[in-house]
C-alpha cells in the first residue's frame, strides 16, 4: 500500500513538472492544481496510511487515523482554491497586458 | 546613568536643530551648542573624580547572551576624549555658523555633527566592547554623511563613499577582532579585557586578533596603505574637515590603539607592525603633503603624517611612548583644527584653496595670518609652542627604542626626515598664503572674516600657546589622568619643562627646522613645486575600480539568471530544489523500517486510475478543454483516495472544491485559446521531461521514505481531549475550530485577502468577450439549457438544506463550515451558471465581499469574546440544549467560530467565480 501511494504521489508530481515547464498560462494552471494534489497527499502521508476508520471518536472504533494531517489537509485544500483562482485571474489579466498567454509575456 | 545621558543628549537630540527651527525659529548653531554644551557640563561635573584617578563605570546589562552590555566608563583617557570631541565641537558649531552660507540647510549640518558627536562619545565612553563597535559603525555611518553634506558634488559623493567603504570595511574586521577577544578573555567588558593583558598575549589567536583590531584602528585613522580616503574626504565642508580630522573620526583609530595599549602593547608583532606602519605613514605622507597645492589637501596629508608619529609612539609599546603619544594627540587636535578652520577662512574670504593662486593675504587679514602661522608654527614643532614638546617628546623616545638592536639608528634619522618634511610644508602653508606679493586674479578683494568667525581659531592658538608656555600647569593634570587610564599602571617619569639642557632631541628639532626651511626655499626655486602635477592614480581608482568590478559581475550574473523568464525561473528553481534534495538525502536507505500494510485491489486500482488520468492530462495537455476534463478525473480520484484512507471530511471537502476548481478554470478557458500551440523544441521537451521524471522520482522516494519510518504523533491528545474540551465527536472539525483555532482563523483571513487581490485585479480588466472561440467557432446559441434550469431551481433549497445539516453536524460527524460553506457556494453557482450571472444577481443580491469581511469579523469575535471571561484568545465553551423534535443539541461557542468561516468561504467562491462569471456573462453577446 505505502509503495502504491508514494507511486501515486511521484507520477502527479511528475506529470505537474512537466506541465509547470510548460510556455502557456493555462497548462501551467493544470500543473498547479496537480501539484497540489500531490503535496496535499504528501502531507496526508506523514498521518500514516489507516483502511477503514475515521477520526470519529463516537463511532466504536479502535484503531484511529491521525487527525491533524486531515486537519492542515483540509485548510490547504480550500486555501489551494484560493491561490489557482487568483493565479486564474492574474493569467487573465496577463491576456488583457500582453495579448497572449505567453507565461513570459511573449515569445523570447 | 550619567555617561549614558552624555551620550543621548547629542545623540538623540540630533533632530532638535531642525525641530526648533521649524517650529520656533531658532538658530540651529544655538540648540546644537545647548545640547554640547549640557553634555560637556556633565562631563566636567565628573572630571575632579577622573582626574584624581578615578574610573567611574556604570551601565546596565542590555543583552547578556550575546555578552552585549550597556556599560560605559570615564577614566583619565575617555575624558581627554570626550573634552576633545566636545570642546572642538562647541569651536566647530561656532565657527560653521560664519561658514555655511545662507542657502545651506544649516538644520541638516548641525543635525548630522550632533549625531556624530554622539556616536563618537560612545566610542570613548563604552567600557563593553561590542558597545563600542556599535558606535564605532555609527561613527563611520554620520561620517559619510557629513563629508557627503554637499550632496550636489559629484567628489563629495565619491569621497564620502570611499570614506564609508574604507573605515566600514575596517569596522567590520574590528568587530570579528572584538568577537576574538570576547572569546579569548571571556567578556566583552574592557575592565575585563584590560586585566588580561597576559592572557590575550600569550593566546595562540594572539597575532589574529591584533591584525583584526589593527585594521579596524588603521582604516579610521588613514595609515598607510588604507591613507588615501582621508584626502577625499576634503570634499566636506571646512568645518566637517576641522572636526573629523583634528578631534575626532581619525583619533578614533588612535583611542583604539590606546585604550586597547594594555591589552595588547609590548610585544615584538605589536612593535613591528604598528611601529612600521606608523613609521611609513608619517615619512611617506609628511613628503606627499609639501606637493599638494590645495590648502586642505596639505592639511589632509599632514594629518595622515601626525597620525603616523602618534601611531608610531603607541608601536613603541613603552611607557613613555604612550605617554607622548596621548599628549601628541592632544596637541594635534588643538593646532590642526585651528589649522582647518584658518584654510576655510582664507576659502571663504578669497574662492580659493589653490596655493598658486594665493599670495600675500598677510596685508588684507593680518590677524588671521598671525594665527595661522602660530598654529603652523605648533605643527612644525617651533619651541614655546604646544606641538614642540611632544614632538622632543617623540624624539627622546626613538632613541630608547630596544627592539632595532644594532640598527637603532633607523628610527631617530627617520624621525628627523619626516620633522624636516613637516617644517617644510608648514612653511608652505605660512608663506605661500601669507607673505610674497599681492595675489592676482581673485574674485573678490580678502579681508577679515567675521568677529565671531576668528573667536574658535584665537581660543585654539591660545591653547597652543598656553600649553607651549605653561605645560605643568595647563595640560599636566588632564596628561596624567589619560596616561595612566592607558597603561593601567604607574606612570614613567617624563618632564614637561621647556628646556632639557642641550641634547640629542634638541638637535633633532634644530636640524628638522633649518632643514625644513631650506628645503622649502630650495625646492620653491629650483625643484618647481608649483608646476608639481598630482599623481592620477591612488588607493581611490583602486578602490573604485574594486566597486566597479564588483558591480559589473553582479549586474552579468543578475542578467544571466534573472532574464525575466518565468519558465527558467522554474526550471532554475526545480533544479535546485533537486539539488538540496539530493544533498539531504545522502546517506537516506529505502529499506522499509516500520510494518508495512499489504496492498489490495482497490488500492491498485485507485493508483491506476490516478496515474493513468495525470499522464494523459500532461499528454494531452495541449488540448485544453480535455486535459482539464482528465484534471478533474485525478481530483475525484483524489477524494475516493481520501475516502479509502478514513478521512471523510477531506474527501468531502476535495470533492467540492474539484468542482468549483474545474468551473473556474472552465472559465478561464473561455478566454484563452482553446488548445496550446505545439512551440516546445523537441530538446526542451526532452530536458523538461527529464526534469520532471527526476522531481517525480525524488517525490515519490521521499513519500516512501516517510511512510515506511516509525511513527510517532500527538493524534492522541486530540483524539483524548476532543470531547472532553472541544465538545465534539469529530476531531478534525474539533481541530480546526478549537485546538487549532488561531491557525484556521488566519488561513480564512489569507482566502479573504486573495478574495480581495482578485476583486483588485478585476476591477480594471476589461476582457472583450470573444463572439467566437480562438478556432473562429460561434458559441452556442443557447446559452442556458432547459434541463439544466429546471434542474437547478429546485436544487437551491434542497442544497441549502443539506448544508445546514452539515454545518450542524460538523462538530460531530463529517462536515462542519468549510464543507458547508463550499456546498452553499456551489448550489449558488449553480444558479448562476444555468440562468446566467445577470438573472441570479437579481435574485440573490448580496454583496459577497461584504460577506467574507463579516465572516471575518465574526470568528474574530467569537475568538475576542473569550477575553471577556477572562480566557484566552479562542477559548470555546461548549453546553447542551433539549430541543423538541430534534432532541439534545449541543451548542458549543466553537460553532459560532465555524459559522464565521461558513460565511467566509461562501463569499470567497461567490467573489471569485462568481465574478468571472459575470465577466464573461457581460460581454458582447448580450444577456
Amino acid at each position: 500500500m505505502e509503495a502504491l501511494f508514494a507511486i501515486a504521489i511521484g507520477t502527479l508530481t511528475s506529470c505537474a513538472v512537466y506541465l509547470l515547464l510548460r510556455a502557456r498560462t493555462f497548462p501551467v494552471l493544470l500543473g498547479l492544481t496537480l501539484l497540489s494534489y500531490a503535496v496535499n497527499l504528501f502531507l496526508f502521508a506523514s498521518g500514516r496510511l489507516v483502511v477503514a476508520s475515521a477520526p470519529l471518536t463516537d463511532q466504536g472504533i479502535e484503531h484511529f487515523p491521525d487527525p491533524l494531517p486531515q486537519a492542515l489537509v483540509l485548510t490547504a485544500i480550500v486555501i489551494g482554491f484560493g491561490m489557482t483562482a487568483l493565479l486564474v485571474v492574474l493569467a487573465l489579466r496577463a491576456i488583457h497586458a500582453t495579448g497572449g498567454d505567453h507565461v513570459d509575456g511573449g515569445e523570447r | 546613568m550619567l555617561l549614558s545621558i552624555v551620550i543621548l543628549i547629542p545623540l538623540l537630540g540630533a533632530w532638535l536643530p531642525t525641530a526648533l527651527s521649524r517650529a520656533l525659529g531658532v538658530d540651529p548653531a544655538r540648540t546644537a551648542a545647548a545640547l554640547a554644551a549640557t553634555s560637556l557640563a556633565l562631563i566636567l561635573s565628573q572630571a575632579p573624580d577622573v582626574l584624581a584617578g578615578a574610573t567611574l563605570v556604570s551601565g546596565w546589562s542590555w543583552i547578556p547572551t550575546a555578552g552585549l552590555n550597556a556599560t560605559f566608563r570615564l577614566d583619565g583617557f575617555g575624558l581627554l576624549f570626550a573634552l576633545l570631541i566636545l570642546g572642538i565641537g562647541l569651536l566647530v558649531i561656532l565657527y560653521a555658523r560664519y561658514y555655511l552660507s545662507p542657502e545651506e540647510s544649516k538644520e541638516r549640518f548641525y543635525g548630522l555633527l550632533l549625531l556624530f558627536m554622539g556616536a563618537m562619545l560612545g566610542v570613548v565612553l563604552a567600557e563593553n566592547l561590542l558597545l563600542l563597535v556599535t558606535f564605532w559603525e555609527l561613527t563611520s555611518l554620520s561620517s559619510f554623511l557629513l563629508i557627503g553634506f554637499w550632496r550636489h558634488d559629484a567628489d563629495a559623493r565619491r569621497g564620502a563613499r570611499l570614506a564609508l567603504m574604507v573605515t566600514g570595511a575596517g569596522g567590520l574586521a574590528l568587530l570579528a577582532g572584538v568577537l576574538l577577544i570576547g572569546h579569548v578573555v571571556g567578556s566583552f567588558e574592557l575592565s575585563r579585557v584590560l586585566a588580561a593583558g597576559p592572557v590575550i598575549k600569550a593566546h595562540p589567536l594572539y597575532e589574529t586578533m591584533l591584525v583584526l583590531v589593527l585594521l579596524g584602528a588603521f582604516t579610521k585613522s588613514a595609515q598607510f596603505p588604507f591613507h588615501f580616503w582621508l584626502p577625499h574626504a576634503m570634499a566636506a565642508p571646512t568645518p566637517v574637515s576641522a572636526y573629523l580630522h583634528s578631534a575626532t573620526m581619525v583619533k578614533a583609530g588612535i583611542f583604539l590603539l590606546g585604550r586597547l595599549f594594555p591589552a595588547f602593547a609590548g610585544t615584538e608583532t605589536w612593535f613591528y607592525i604598528v611601529s612600521g606602519v606608523g613609521l611609513t605613514t608619517q615619512l611617506f605622507a609628511a613628503y606627499v603633503a609639501l606637493f599638494r597645492h590645495d590648502l586642505k589637501g596639505l592639511l589632509a596629508y599632514s594629518t595622515v603624517s601626525h597620525l603616523g608619529l602618534i601611531t608610531l609612539l603607541f608601536g613603541f609599546g613603552t611607557p613613555a611612548g604612550a605617554v607622548a603619544a596621548v599628549f601628541h594627540t592632544i596637541n594635534h587636535a588643538v593646532f590642526k583644527a585651528s589649522l582647518f578652520m584658518a584654510a576655510g577662512i582664507v576659502d571663504h574670504e578669497t574662492g580659493t584653496r589653490d596655493m598658486r593662486r594665493l599670495s600675500g593675504l598677510a596685508r588684507f587679514m593680518p590677524w588671521t595670518a598671525a594665527l595661522a602661522t602660530i598654529a603652523a608654527g605648533a605643527m612644525a614643532g617651533v619651541p614655546l609652542l604646544n606641538g614642540f614638546l611632544s614632538k622632543e617628546m617623540f624624539f627622546a623616545e626613538t632613541l630608547q627604542v630596544q627592539w632595532l638592536g644594532s640598527r637603532y639608528w633607523v628610527l631617530p634619522l627617520a624621525a628627523t626626515l619626516a620633522s624636516v618634511f613637516t617644517v617644510a610644508y608648514s612653511t608652505r602653508f605660512v608663506h605661500d598664503v601669507f607673505f610674497g606679493p599681492p595675489p592676482q586674479g581673485l574674485a573678490r578683494v580678502p579681508h577679515e572674516p567675521p568677529r565671531w568667525m576668528k573667536v574658535p581659531v584665537e581660543i585654539l592658538v591660545g591653547l597652543c600657546l598656553l600649553v607651549g608656555l605653561l605645560p605643568a600647569l595647563i595640560v599636566d593634570p588632564l596628561l596624567r589622568a589619560a596616561g595612566g587610564a592607558v597603561l593601567q599602571g604607574p606612570l614613567p617619569e617624563y618632564s614637561l619643562a621647556l628646556w632639557h639642557g642641550f641634547n640629542l632631541p634638541v638637535l633633532m628639532s634644530g636640524v628638522a627646522l633649518t632643514g625644513g626651511a631650506i628645503i622649502y626655499f630650495a625646492r620653491r626655486y629650483y625643484f618647481g613645486l608649483h608646476g608639481y602635477r598630482q599623481q592620477r592614480y591612488d588607493g581611490r581608482t583602486l578602490a573604485e575600480g574594486l566597486v566597479a568590478l564588483a558591480v559589473a559581475g553582479s549586474r552579468r550574473l543578475v542578467d544571466g539568471v534573472a532574464n525575466a523568464s518565468l519558465q527558467r525561473y522554474v526550471l532554475l528553481l526545480l533544479l535546485a530544489t533537486l539539488g538540496v534534495g539530493l544533498v539531504g538525502a545522502r546517506g537516506l536507505s529505502l529499506a522499509p523500517i516500520a510494518a508495512l500494510t499489504p496492498p489490495d485491489a482497490l488500492a491498485v486500482a485507485l493508483t491506476a486510475a490516478l496515474a493513468i488520468a495525470a499522464i494523459a492530462a500532461t499528454a494531452l495537455h495541449t488540448q485544453r478543454l480535455l486535459a482539464l476534463v482528465l484534471i478533474g478525473v485525478v481530483g475525484l480520484v483524489v477524494s475516493l483516495v481520501f475516502v479509502r484512507f478514513s478521512a471523510p471530511d477531506l474527501a468531502l471537502t476535495q470533492l467540492l472544491v474539484e468542482i468549483v476548481t474545474v468551473l473556474l478554470l472552465l472559465l478561464a478557458l473561455y478566454f484563452m485559446p482553446a488548445e496550446s500551440p505545439r512551440e516546445s523544441s523537441r530538446f526542451r521537451r526532452v530536458r523538461d521531461t527529464m526534469v520532471a521524471v527526476a522531481v517525480g522520482l525524488g517525490a515519490g522516494l521521499l513519500a516512501w521514505a516517510l511512510l515506511t519510518r516509525p511513527f510517532s504523533t500527538i493524534a492522541w491528545y486530540y483524539l483524548e481531549h476532543a470531547k472532553p474540551q472541544g465538545g465534539g465527536y469529530n476531531v478534525v472539525n474539533v481541530i480546526l475550530v478549537d485546538f487549532r483555532g488561531f491557525d484556521t482563523l488566519g488561513e480564512i483571513t489569507v482566502l479573504g485577502i486573495a478574495a480581495v487581490a482578485i476583486l483588485a485585479l478585476l476591477q480594471e480588466l476589461r476582457l472583450v468577450a470573444p463572439q467566437r472561440d480562438w478556432d473562429g467557432r460561434p458559441w452556442a446559441v443557447e446559452r442556458h439549457p432547459l434541463m439544466l434550469r429546471v434542474l437547478a431551481r429546485p436544487l437551491l433549497p434542497l442544497a441549502l438544506l443539506v448544508s445546514v445539516y452539515l454545518f450542524l453536524r460538523g462538530h460531530n460527524a463529517p462536515g462542519g463550515g468549510f464543507i458547508a460553506g463550499l456546498v452553499t457556494g456551489t448550489a449558488i453557482l449553480l444558479q448562476y451558471v444555468a440562468y446566467g450571472s445577470d438573472w441570479a444577481r437579481e435574485r440573490l443580491p448580496w454583496n459577497y465581499s461584504t460577506a467574507i469581511a463579516l465572516g471575518l469579523l465574526l470568528a474574530t469575535a467569537t475568538g475576542l469574546a473569550s477575553w471577556a471571561f477572562g480566557a484566552p484568545f479562542l477559548t470555546s465553551t461548549f453546553g447542551y440544549l433539549h430541543w423538541p423534535v430534534v432532541g439534545e443539541f449541543e451548542l458549543a461557542s466553537a460553532m459560532v467560530f465555524d459559522l464565521g468561516i461558513y460565511v467566509v468561504v461562501v463569499g470567497v467562491v461567490m467573489v471569485i467565480v462568481g465574478r468571472l462569471g459575470a465577466l464573461s456573462g457581460s460581454g458582447g453577446r448580450g444577456t
